[in-house]
């Protein structure tokens, strides 16, 4: 059953101490890594650890913990660039996560660039969050939102794409790994197939850094967004990569502290890249904890954890098929370690509410992609979503909670 | 699981199978559309208005188990009743979902009391209320609609 014999999962779920909860008396079996992954012992003792010891604001003072917390802090960026293999430190922007992310650059390159008769291209599988930011650019500019149709499978309708791309294209923006669905997308293919013609790529990579090695440089994307808290650091921190080029090119997001290098009431001077964009005082610790969930993960190794994941996925696969009444929304062949389903006779929410009594945490939900659940005429889904520190025996406890429920409700 | 027998008690596993007055209706006095945009539940609610009386009443849309069935009690539960006296019943209902204090005014709720089970599942209490408060839009457009012509 286990085919990554070498994995050390014990070990793993030892460092994240909320594993240990029961629920109603059962052992948590948290499958919701979707929504927000879990901290492992090492993010929080660096958060704690620079509350009790380094911290001060960064980039301000002269004094001991100023420089400490800025220390850790700049440390944080490093270890992000060698996370995504950024070709340099101030390619590498905080955000409050991949929401802002996107806005930024919504904001920030897309509306003074845009104009009627443009188009912004993104596809019917992408998170609210990389379709309203659009939408707003959209009814700023007078351009036209383009959206690529997925197949009944989850699969990017790659023939519409390279019909849909064309001279009137500005933007692209695609969701690198599906959070309703699962489907890891060919998002080398579309930066080629974009730049061919000059237009640069957003890949909004929210769903995707957890779970498989991205290499910004190799993917050659202009833009890559994701999220502290869906790879087991803190909430309200993010990143967005860009290239220094178009960063260069693009004007502030936010103005204020630490975003300026001089002020008058004549002019202000912006600051350099990364600053420019991260006005105010950053998330510190939210920066610090992320910083420390990228080294655990690659201590780890992404490819260790992508190989152990997809064992679970396809576990989980086959057990759930098992189940009479049960379909799985989205079957691409390239699938990361999700598995959104709905059975004909209970309403997802009540899957969710009898799944927490035996200790399963799923999302029961429209996922924040309502496109997604209108193409495939569902109100909403559930769906379990894996981990490097879930287990092939809480697969178990997912399909036999599925059973029981639907015996409930029968 | 079995802990949740409290919440899901077969009557309204019954509803939830068989929905009563699960219809639309053509020409309904009074309508409104119910959207919960956190689980996107969907509830649509018509009504037929006599003489200030609940003449019929039905609903369509998707929703859980406990919207579902919680709409078709409300449907069984208003029928007839006088538009005062729904009012009173879905206040009272509100009281006994989410509220820790008595409320000596509360009227009884009757069969609709199987669905106070929701109150220890605090993120259900709006599946269960949804109903009442897409009623209570339709009623209130409907009285806006008298009251402007």
């Amino acid at each position: 059953m286990n085919n990554t014999a070498q994995y050390d999962v014990v070990s793993i779920r030892n460092d994240f101490p909320i594993l240990d909860r029961k629920i109603f008396g059962k052992p948590l079996v948290y499958l919701d890594n979707g929504a927000s992954t879990q901290r492992p012992v090492q993010v929080i003792n660096a958060v704690k650890d620079l509350y009790e010891h380094n911290y001060s604001n960064v980039h301000r003072g002269v004094h001991t913990l100023s420089q400490e917390s800025t220390n850790l802090y700049d440390d944080a960026r490093v270890a992000v660039r060698g996370f995504i293999n950024a070709a340099c430190v101030h390619e590498v922007i905080f955000t409050k996560g991949t929401t802002d992310a996107i806005n930024l650059v919504a904001q920030s390159y897309a509306r003074p660039r845009l104009k009627k008769g443009d188009e912004i291209l993104i596809t019917h599988m992408e998170h609210h969050s990389n379709i309203v930011p659009w939408q707003m650019v959209c009814e700023q500019t007078g351009a036209e939102l383009k959206v690529v149709p997925i197949s009944d499978k989850g699969e990017l309708d790659m023939d519409r794409f390279a019909e849909l791309l064309s001279e009137k294209t500005k933007l692209v923006s695609v969701v690198h790994v599906s959070n309703a669905l699962g489907t890891v997308n060919p998002v080398k293919e579309i930066v080629d197939a974009s730049h061919a013609i000059g237009v640069p790529v957003l890949v909004d990579g929210a769903q995707a850094v957890s779970h498989i090695p991205v290499d910004v440089q190799k993917l050659d994307a202009d833009f890559y967004a994701f999220s502290g808290h869906k790879i087991y650091g803190p909430t309200g921190v993010g990143v967005l990569y860009g290239k220094e080029k178009l960063l260069n090119e693009m004007p502030p997001y936010q103005g204020g502290g630490d975003m300026i290098l001089s002020v008058s009431f004549e002019k202000t001077e912006y600051n350099a890249l990364p600053y420019k964009f991260e006005a105010g005082t950053p998330n510190i610790a939210g920066v610090v904890g992320l910083g420390a969930a990228i080294n655990y993960v690659q201590k780890i190794g992404l490819g260790t954890i992508a190989a152990h994941e997809h064992g679970l996925l396809v576990y989980a696969t086959s057990k759930l098929q098992e189940i009479d009444g049960l379909r799985i929304i989205g079957e691409a062949d390239q699938k990361a370690g999700l598995i959104s389903f709905v059975l004909d006779a209970v309403h997802p929410h009540d899957i969710g509410t009898m799944l927490d009594a035996e200790g399963v945490a799923l999302r029961a939900g429209h996922h924040c992609a309502q496109p997604v659940m209108d193409r495939y005429k569902v109100p909403a889904t559930a769906r379990a979503s894996f981990a490097m520190y879930n287990t092939f025996s809480e697969i178990d406890v997912l399909a036999a909670a599925i059973v029981k429920t639907i015996g409930m409700f029968s | 699981m079995d802990n949740l027998r409290e919440l899901y008690q077969e009557v309204i596993l019954d509803h939830n199978k068989n929905p009563r007055n699960f219809r639309k209706m053509e020409t309904p006095d009074g309508f409104a559309h119910g959207n919960n945009p956190l689980c996107g539940d969907q509830i649509d609610v018509y009504l037929r208005i006599t003489d200030g009386m609940v003449e019929d009443i039905s609903f369509d849309g998707n929703g859980c188990a406990i919207c579902t069935s919680s709409a078709s009690m409300m449907t069984q539960a208003l029928k007839g009743m006088s538009e005062a006296d729904a009012k009173a019943l879905f206040t009272s209902f509100h009281h006994a979902l989410t509220d820790k204090e008595e409320h000596p005014e509360d009227v009884p709720l009757g069969k609709l009391k199987v669905l106070t089970g929701v109150k220890d599942y605090p993120v259900r209490v709006k599946c269960a209320t949804l109903a009442w408060h897409t009623f209570d839009a339709a009623l209130k457009k409907l009285q806006g609609n008298i009251s402007t012509e």
